[in-house]
């Protein structure tokens, strides 16, 4: 029963990282309609930027603002210019394919400037083992899913109750009226690319310590981040948590109890399950199809 | 129309031409090409015709490779492999058709995407059935009639002329009205209901009918590449089609010849940049779409729309000095 | 006595609160042109969707030649011979006219097998021009559809609907957004296509949207006049214009 404990727990931090990534996609998707298939090495860039910052001796949470700040810049605002404005007049075509040409571009690009090899990541939480009711948990575990949780927590609250974020959701909901009302729309889509970027910063110093830095760490991880945003609600932005969660603690408690080999199935059982049965997400509203 | 049957001729002439002064690998390289293009001639149909979203065509390619090498594995001839291959691939496509019945774009996608994953996960992990990580080995090439089609050139040829009898195939449908009724699909669903094309039947048969060239396409690699593995037919496989088809032109007929060859060909003339030649790659995708939302072979209509503009400035002009005003 | 071709019993659909429809009932009868009027919001739009199977009704039964066609989908009323218009523009922007014209029939030749092996035009090129020339845009007949004016795509949009020779045709607001100087010309069109179809058969009836009190006052047999979801009269023109109910709630003085 420990057992089961503790992979609960475990499942719940790792999740709550998938969380970060799936929330920003879904923000993306929300606020410009864009689908980023780069969100995985918009994880892993940040995560090298970190490394390399670090190997130039600086402390790792200047490391991190610093990152945060080029990730916004690039990954925010030159992603929003670069790629998404231009092209999101044309469906969902064009820019599904640039932002897999991207990540392409992206992880090769890393593979070859930086390197192939695996490097270790420093923690922001230590390594100490705190047992709890029988249960052992590493403080990293406790501290990341604090961290996420709080991350996504303050996320939802910045969008539910400033005047930017609730500019934002109504940008999200309705672009045309949300210009009417004067709300400038392509200012409140970079925030959206800015919250992406950030949360996509916050994922990678959380997230590679336990899985190490290399340059095709983002494939998995953006798989593992879509699932969580359709399980939670593709169309809202409220399910990232649970989604990420679910995710994450099914991969654990399959992983132990039907096989390792078969650890992504039930996380994705789960998800054509809820697009085929309620593809607006456990958490989402019912999307009306237009006539 | 004929410009096109010019062309085609012209290109066939040469593929048929040109390989025998090619070494090996080159004539390697591009049976591999010949394979991801009818594999993406059935994509362009579904994506490109009907309008689909379909991220999970490596799924069929691999279940056609899988079945054919499995087959052979137990002495049954790749000439009853391939039709079952077929078979299976149609069934199974229709089958995915109907989550496409149900959501609409970007939940479709996903869902395909998923399929992709759970088909993968089975040839990955069912050793006993498709030898898990380690493959099936030493596929054999099928004889033609008593032909031999052992060499690399023999193959080549083989391939190249299912090739072109699909393509032909595919000309056919979608010159006829099921070609007419795809695009009202993909164009204007709610129209085309209301004008009475089952919308819900041909969605379904856009798939199978796609399903079935990516089975063909996969059941001719095995027998290629004589040894496979799941990690060809993974979803990293799917995107790649997907963005070959959409480099090249959705809805445009040549567009899977063009895109296959940025897709396959263009990578390999890269490796003279060595380590960065993938990262030149993605962004030359990334440029391509950005100039060329439409793929490649928008280019003529670019250049038609182009002119026809200029000309209707012009004319404007030139009734505005007429009448002697500003234009 | 001559059967309706269409009958529509205490139609109701409500969304949520509001009921958008609240007991509607009407008939039209063969070769009859039917005006439906009414000020925005009354429930037109509805009505004439839970009609075409896009909307399911709440209440209420329709019937097309005597068949109940109630819950019946877009696809399955137009293979019983039912077409109709758009609002807003719905053509097949990258398809030629002709093309938009000749997959506007192509189900109703044959099965969806032979239509496979058929010629790409399933033998309508001839049908289709001769729509194209009673439309006036022989001109414009092998340009795409998307590149046309505002007011040709009209035209071919109303021409789509008559491709397959419906018995009922439904047209939402066929002068909407259009120039002035072309709505006699929708109304010569349409009275021609009411007085002969090609094959024979005897003329088709229309139900028209319309906010144009001219062109529905002088193309239409008889008018039905919707106010918040219930039908407040149905008459000739003559009767219509001369209801003090009416003019007083839309017509004005």
């Amino acid at each position: 029963m420990t057992d089961f404990i503790q992979l609960l727990l475990s499942g719940t931090a790792t999740g709550a990282i998938y969380a970060l990534a799936a929330l920003g996609f879904t923000l993306l998707w929300q606020a410009s309609g864009t689908i980023n298939f780069a969100q995985g090495e918009f994880v892993m860039l940040p995560a090298f930027m970190m490394l390399a910052f670090n190997a130039m001796g600086l402390p790792l949470l200047a490391g991190f603002a610093l990152t945060c700040v080029i990730a916004v810049l690039v990954l925010g605002w030159g992603f929003k210019r670069g790629i998404a404005d231009p092209l999101l007049r044309f469906g969902m075509m064009p820019i599904v394919v640039a932002t897999l040409g991207l990540s392409i571009a992206i992880r090769n690009g890393v593979r070859a400037g930086f390197s192939a090899e695996a490097h270790p990541f420093p923690s922001l939480f230590g390594d100490k083992l705190i047992h709890v009711a029988g249960v052992t948990l590493t403080s990293a575990d406790i501290g990341t899913l604090v961290a996420a949780v709080l991350l996504v927590a303050g996320t939802q609250a910045y969008l539910s109750r400033t005047v930017t974020g609730r500019a934002m959701q109504a940008v999200a909901q309705n672009t045309e009226s949300a210009t009417v009302l004067g709300i400038n729309v392509p200012r409140m889509v970079f925030y959206t690319f800015a919250i992406n970027a950030l949360l996509a910063c916050a994922a990678a110093l959380l997230v590679t310590p336990t899985y190490l830095a290399k340059f095709d760490m983002g494939e998995g991880l953006a798989t593992k981040a879509f699932f969580a945003a359709i399980i939670g609600g593709f169309n809202n932005s409220r399910g990232a948590l649970l989604g990420g969660v679910i995710v994450g603690v099914s991969e654990n408690l399959a992983a132990a109890y039907v096989s390792p080999a078969y650890k992504d199935a039930v996380a994705l059982v789960i998800f054509m399950l809820v697009i085929l049965f309620k593809p607006q997400g456990l958490m989402g509203k019912r999307v009306e199809r237009k006539v | 129309m004929k410009k096109s049957l010019l062309f085609g001729l012209a290109g066939l002439a040469l593929l048929i031409a040109v390989p025998p002064f090619l070494k090996s690998y080159g004539i390697y390289l591009f049976s591999t090409w010949l394979v991801y293009v009818i594999a993406n001639m059935g994509l362009n149909l579904t994506v490109g015709y009907a309008g689909q979203k379909s991220l999970g065509h490596a799924a069929f390619f691999g279940i056609g490779a899988y079945t054919v090498a499995i087959l052979m594995q137990h002495g049954v001839s790749f000439w009853i492999g391939l039709p079952t291959a077929m078979l299976g691939c149609f069934v199974i496509g229709l089958v995915l058709g109907f989550p496409a019945l149900r959501v609409q774009t970007i939940y479709l996608a996903f869902a395909t995407l998923g399929f992709n994953t759970a088909v993968w996960l089975v040839l990955r992990n069912e050793e006993w059935l498709t030898g898990g990580t380690f493959g099936i080995n030493n596929i054999g090439r099928p004889e033609l009639l008593g032909l031999s089609l052992e060499s690399p050139l023999a193959y080549y040829y083989f391939v190249l002329g299912i090739a072109v009898v699909l393509s032909a195939l595919m000309w056919k449908l979608l010159h006829s009205p099921w070609g007419k009724a795809f695009t009202a699909l993909r164009d204007n669903p709610i129209r085309a209901e209301s004008l009475g094309i089952h919308i819900q039947t041909y969605t379904l048969l856009s798939f199978a009918i796609g399903a079935v060239y990516a089975g063909i396409a996969g059941a001719l690699f095995a027998s290629l590449v004589q040894f496979i593995e799941p990690a060809p037919f993974a979803v990293g496989t799917s995107f790649m089609m997907y963005l070959m088809v959409v480099v090249g032109g959705p809805g445009y007929f040549f567009g899977p010849l063009l895109g296959t060859a940025v897709g396959v060909l263009l990578p390999e003339w890269l490796r003279f940049a060595q380590a960065w030649y993938l990262f030149v790659f993605g962004a030359a995708v990334v440029l391509l779409m950005l100039w060329l939302p439409d793929g490649l072979l928008s280019i003529p209509d670019r250049i038609k729309a182009r002119r026809q503009a200029r000309d209707a400035s012009a004319a404007r002009a030139a009734n505005a000095a007429k009448l002697g005003v500003q234009a | 006595m001559n059967a309706p071709v269409l009958k529509v019993r205490d139609l109701k659909k409500s969304y949520g609160a509001i009921q958008a429809v609240g007991g509607v009932s009407f008939e039209v009868m063969p070769g009859e042109i039917f005006g439906v009027i009414g000020p925005n919001g009354s429930g037109k739009t509805t009505m004439f969707n839970s009609v075409l199977g896009q909307i399911r009704p709440d209440a209420g039964r329709i019937e097309l030649n005597g068949e109940d066609i109630t819950e019946l989908s877009p696809v399955e009323l137009n293979r019983r011979g039912v077409g109709r218009t758009f609002q807003t523009l719905q053509v097949f922007g990258k398809m030629s006219v002709r093309d938009n014209l000749i997959v506007a029939a192509q189900e109703h030749q044959g099965s969806l097998w032979s239509r496979m092996f058929a010629p790409g035009d399933s033998g309508l090129s001839a049908k289709a021009d001769a729509l194209i020339d009673q439309f006036r845009i022989r001109h414009v007949a092998d340009k795409k559809a998307g590149e046309l004016s505002y007011g040709q795509q009209k035209l071919v949009d109303i021409a789509m609907a008559f491709m397959s020779e419906p018995d009922l045709v439904l047209l939402d607001e066929p002068c909407a957004g259009v120039n002035p100087s072309l709505v006699g010309g929708i109304s010569t069109l349409l009275k021609e296509l009411n007085k002969t179809r090609a094959s024979g058969k005897k003329p088709g009836s229309f139900v028209v949207i319309e906010h144009n009190m001219d062109f529905v006052m002088d193309l239409c047999h008889r008018i039905m006049v919707m106010v918040e979801g219930t039908v407040m009269a149905i008459g000739t023109p003559a009767e219509i214009r001369a209801n003090k109910q009416v003019l007083d709630a839309y017509l004005g003085n």
